[in-house]
């Protein structure tokens, strides 16, 4: 019988490390290349230390069947880069140069993601001997005559996370947009080795601030899976309730300051207003507007009880209301929707070779979504359709988002309505020694994916997080193709992706 | 919003501000509360001390001190201008209204600020930005977030300030005219936050400008900035 070359698996599914299959690095790289070709979707792919050597993982999701799986191969310095044959793991390599000093030999665009410190040492891919300034690196650069290029950032005029955007423009229409991250690396993976510790599931609410219940979500789920232990319903409700909550109030202001950035200013204002009312329902659940403190190993520390049952709801049919007015005013606007149609946009095999999540991903007619594919916690039970659009643009981006807010609060509704009665934590143990999981949540902006790794004690000896931003900034480059430069606050709007959840 | 001529907007109930240590309730030799602080807020020594400073107001404290003796009560008023009077329980702590220092007086009725998030996860800066929305609307003192430092009064900094942030937030800095001021809001801009004593990022932005006000909080509820602003400009009295 022939070694299997992949090992299938479910989220939240527990693995004991040794039967991960190690391939020759020839065939760990056909088995990707062939898997993404046939439609599977790469999640992950990263470096973990294995004495002398890096050991690399990848897991790969088959959507339509809900099965993930998982293979791996050991690099030293360098190994042939999947890149050329595989977009979608264009980033991930830069990642794995940048932590590990592990070149992808044939990588066409070899360059760091984030200007960190490197994981070991190991020599490092771009000879910096120690001295990385961020930023500091060549550019794709056009040239010729009434070529020009624009430099925006690390600082940027909003009141928003810092990233470097770099131009090349011909009058007012960009060929191409290169964009350079890292600014707010925090050095979070090199922190998680050997955890859990006290501070972990603080470095999960804050990874990306506005997504604090998306993160803590999955790392609680790794933990608990890689404890043994099963968190009561009601907890998996509230939890549930407070992930909706975060996409109604992030996609609520989404659509408020896509509506600010063509000028439609009644849409901006209410919106803006409304979402603050969505983060006070989070901050009804938990004291916190960001839903911190909500989320913890084993379950929820606080009730949604009769009392605030009432208020609650008396909150949210507020929300819907107020913001169902005041986002229809949007869609009912000609001049409005002018700016947003045909304005970034992206083919859905563009999205697919890239390959896009979230929002981005649905606003090209790809239908993916971690709830319905992936489904846990109270997923598993209730069921939210997905919602898809086809045209890729601008106008895509925000419609899906309004679709979504409405699923949302009606999953909300009836959760509330249903809310399974019992306890709302268990006690979380030990950690199962040399084993792995993967744990997915679809987060206000797409696939979450956090991959614990545990040694022998138990304790991490490697913490993987990627962002649904991970996906999508390439593919926020890539719309701006043949754009007016104009029209950059608008798409990057559209996408609104996250800076720290990045930089991490 | 009445505020600040009429009482503020509720708060939820479960919401977590100033912390109360009461000495008398404090077993001796126990000290679980220091052990289970994410970010070394709690010492204790002769007394129990709590540095707002550090506090991502977790309540992990709370949860593990058997006898009580710590609570979060509901009072939204936290910021200080010396960072030293951000520690519960020290001889020097207490938060002084009307400001110790005032303000130049033509940044009473027009205080712009340029915002520079160094690491910031992005909760502080959407509670800074929701404060321009209606409502809250800052625009009404003066108040306003612009885009260019040059245009501006002050930095209000967000994040821990990393190492790949903190030549930007010095080019940032010195592109503000003076008289500036520096607002450092959040326990990262304070602290470092969760991030304190990582070599990827200094601790709080003192580390890099001098800091005229310290909002704490993780992040802090737009009414707490509010009130610090509107305190520092000596638009309000202390209602006990």
């Amino acid at each position: 019988m022939s070694r299997p070359r992949i090992l299938p698996l479910h989220n939240t599914e527990p693995v004991p490390l040794d039967e991960i299959p190690v391939l020759a690095q020839s065939e760990f790289r056909t088995s990707v290349i062939e898997a993404v070709a046939g439609g599977s979707r790469l999640c992950a792919l990263f470096g973990q230390p294995a004495g002398e050597s890096v050991r690399l993982i990848a897991v790969l999701a088959r959507d339509r069947a809900g099965l993930l799986s998982v293979l791996s191969t050991e690099v030293s310095d360098s190994y042939a880069a999947i890149t050329p044959e595989c977009l979608q793991a264009h980033w991930f390599e830069r990642e794995i140069a940048e932590q590990w000093g592990v070149r992808p030999d044939g990588h066409p665009w070899l360059k760091p993601i984030r200007f960190q410190q490197p994981l070991r040492v190991a020599e490092d891919p771009w000879h910096r001997n120690g001295k990385i300034m961020v930023g500091d690196t060549e550019f794709f650069r056009i040239e010729g005559e009434e070529i020009h290029e624009v430099a925006v950032g690390p600082v940027h005029a909003g009141v928003i996370e810092p990233g470097h955007f770099r131009f090349q423009c011909h009058g007012e229409n960009v060929y191409h947009l290169e964009i350079s991250l890292g600014y707010q690396h925090r050095g979070i993976e090199r922190a998680l080795f050997g955890g859990p510790t006290a501070r972990t599931i603080h470095y999960m609410e804050t990874l990306a601030g506005d997504t604090t219940i998306g993160h803590t979500t999955a790392y609680c789920q790794a933990i608990e899976a890689l404890s043994g232990v099963n968190v009561p319903a009601r907890a998996q409700a509230i939890r549930c309730i407070a992930l909706e909550l975060e996409r109604i109030a992030n996609h609520i202001g989404d659509l408020g300051a896509l509506a600010g950035d063509v000028g439609f200013l009644p849409t901006a204002s209410y919106c803006g207003r409304i979402r603050g009312e969505v983060l006070n329902l989070t901050a009804l659940l938990c004291g916190n507007r960001f839903g911190r403190g909500l989320v913890r190993a084993g379950g929820v520390p606080f009730d949604l009880d009769q009392n605030l049952e009432a208020t609650f709801v008396k909150h949210l049919e507020g929300v819907v209301k107020d913001a169902t007015g005041a986002i229809n005013l949007l869609w009912e606007t000609p001049s409005a929707m002018a700016r947003f149609e045909d304005a970034g946009c992206l083919s859905r095999e563009t999205g697919e070779a890239i390959g896009l999540v979230g929002p981005a991903a649905r606003a090209c007619g790809l239908e993916r979504d971690v709830r319905r594919d992936f489904p846990s916690g109270m997923f598993k039970f209730t069921h939210i359709p997905v919602s898809t659009w086809p045209s890729g643009d601008v106008f895509a981006r925000a419609y899906v988002r309004w679709l979504e807010v409405q699923r949302s609060w009606a999953f909300i509704r009836e959760q509330i309505d249903a809310l399974p009665a019992g306890d709302l934590k268990v006690e979380t143990g030990n950690l199962s020694a040399e084993s792995m999981v993967v744990s997915l949540v679809e987060g206000w902006r797409g696939e979450i994916c956090h991959v614990a790794v545990t040694g022998a004690d138990g304790r991490f000896t490697r913490y993987k997080v990627v962002d649904p931003s991970f996906h999508n900034w390439f593919g926020l480059a890539r719309a701006l193709a043949n754009q007016q430069i104009s029209d950059f606050p608008l798409c990057n709007k559209s996408f609104n992706l996250s800076y720290c959840g990045h930089d991490l | 919003m009445k505020y600040p001529d009429g009482p503020p907007p509720a708060l939820p109930e479960r919401f977590q501000g100033m912390p109360a240590i009461d000495p008398a309730r404090c077993a001796d030799g126990c000290r679980r509360c220091e052990a289970v602080c994410p970010t070394s807020a709690i010492s204790k020594t002769d007394t129990v001390r709590l540095d707002m400073g550090r506090c991502l107001f977790c309540g992990d404290c709370t949860q593990e001190c058997a006898s009580g003796a710590i609570r979060f009560g509901s009072n939204h008023r936290l910021a200080a201008q010396r960072r030293e009077a951000l520690v519960v329980g020290a001889p020097d702590y207490g938060i002084i209204h009307p400001p110790e220092t005032s303000l130049p007086r033509m940044f009473k009725r027009s205080l712009r600020f340029r915002q520079v998030s160094a690491g910031g996860c992005n909760a502080c800066e959407t509670d800074a930005n929701v404060l321009t929305t209606l409502a809250w609307d800052v625009g009404r003192f003066g108040i306003q977030f612009v885009a260019s430092p040059r245009h501006a009064d002050g930095l209000l900094i967000t994040g821990p300030v990393t190492e790949n942030m903190k030549l930007a937030l010095e080019k940032t800095y010195a592109a503000v005219p003076s008289p500036r001021i520096v607002i450092a809001s959040g326990a990262c801009a304070i602290s470092g936050g969760p991030y304190r004593d990582h070599p990827e990022v200094h601790n709080g932005a003192a580390d890099i400008v001098p800091v005229d006000l310290f909002v704490p909080g993780c992040p802090p509820h737009p009414l707490t900035l509010l009130e610090a602003l509107l305190n520092f400009q000596g638009r309000t009295t202390i209602r006990s």
